[in-house]
């Protein structure tokens, strides 16, 4: 069950603060950059969602997939947020600067192993 | 060997639960911290509006990271987007986590449309401490104004927020009033919101 996806952590202003590429499969090269183009595009589409549901407002957390596992991603949407808020509790993190831990980096693809 | 005998000691914060935890802080501990803050940040500035600005400052990261800690606890992750809705949810919720009880009262100003203000009789950091004569208006609940500010600013209601000192008949110590201004954006949101 070849089932990539790309996953990114944007913040407020449309910077990437995380990125990463999970997948059974390793990808090429072009087709990293294209997952990357298509999320960015996808990012006014959730502004202009984001304003009128209750949900989440500045920090958005966004995957492409290829796969029609709704509640799974939406158990590892989770997860990662809890994730998220852990490292913005850290007084020393600047909120919107790129994460650079590698234990959250482990974290994130164990979770994408499970849930995707 | 200090922490030989610990039970469960996680090696990583990612690891550790996200729950609530114990909820109490010593408040002398708390005290003391605050007050080396403010002495610390004293030493730095030449002038007292500068002070208040180094406090507001530390109190927005603090209110920035509340926000999220609490939406994800209390609400489930459902954001306010309502500006009653977000001013109740910082009166109550964000009030009983950080000082143990909801504030006083929240009011809307009768000048302006866009202002609101939340009083409490005897703010918590200002408790511990005096002010001398020749600081003049300075007032320590810029602290807490800072936290107030990182809640609605990260829940996307720019605002400017001060706190201030209100004269109370009958009372030794004035009561402290965090005063709220709303910017232009937020009551045309508001007002297409309907």
């Amino acid at each position: 069950m070849a089932n990539t996806a790309c996953f990114m952590i944007v913040s407020k202003n449309d910077i990437p603060i995380y990125e990463a590429e999970v997948g059974a499969a390793p990808r090429k090269e072009d087709a990293a950059h294209q997952h990357q183009f298509i999320l960015h595009a996808a990012l006014d589409i959730v502004q202009d969602l984001a304003w009128t549901t209750s949900a989440i407002l500045h920090t958005r957390l966004m995957l492409l997939h290829d796969s029609r596992n709704d509640d799974g991603i939406k158990s590892f949407f989770q997860e990662v947020h809890e994730l998220y808020i852990k490292t913005l509790l850290n007084p020393l993190y600047l909120p919107g600067s790129r994460i650079t831990s590698s234990h959250f980096d482990t974290k994130v693809r164990a979770l994408a192993r499970k849930y995707l | 060997m200090i922490g030989v005998g610990k039970m469960k000691q996680y090696t990583n914060v990612l690891d550790r639960p996200l729950s609530k935890g114990k909820q109490e802080v010593s408040l002398s501990a708390f005290a003391f911290l605050f007050s080396e803050l403010v002495q610390y940040n004293q030493t730095q500035v030449d002038n007292i509006a500068e002070l208040e600005r180094r406090l507001e400052d530390a109190g927005y990261a603090v209110g920035a990271r509340v926000l999220e800690l609490l939406c994800h606890r209390e609400k489930g992750n459902r954001r306010e987007t309502r500006l009653l809705g977000i001013l109740s949810f910082v009166h109550s919720t964000v009030w009983k986590v950080l000082f143990g009880k909801v504030a006083d009262s929240l009011e809307k100003g009768t000048e302006h449309e866009d202002e609101y203000m939340i009083s409490e009789k005897e703010l918590l950091v200002n408790r511990f401490i005096s002010i001398p004569k020749d600081m003049g208006t300075f007032n320590c609940g810029a602290f807490v104004a800072g936290i107030v500010r990182g809640v609605l600013d990260n829940a996307g209601f720019p605002a400017v927020v001060t706190a201030h000192f209100v004269p109370v008949e009958g009372q030794q110590r004035p009561r402290t009033t965090i005063l709220i201004k709303f910017a232009e954006e937020v009551l045309r949101r508001e007002a297409r919101l309907g």
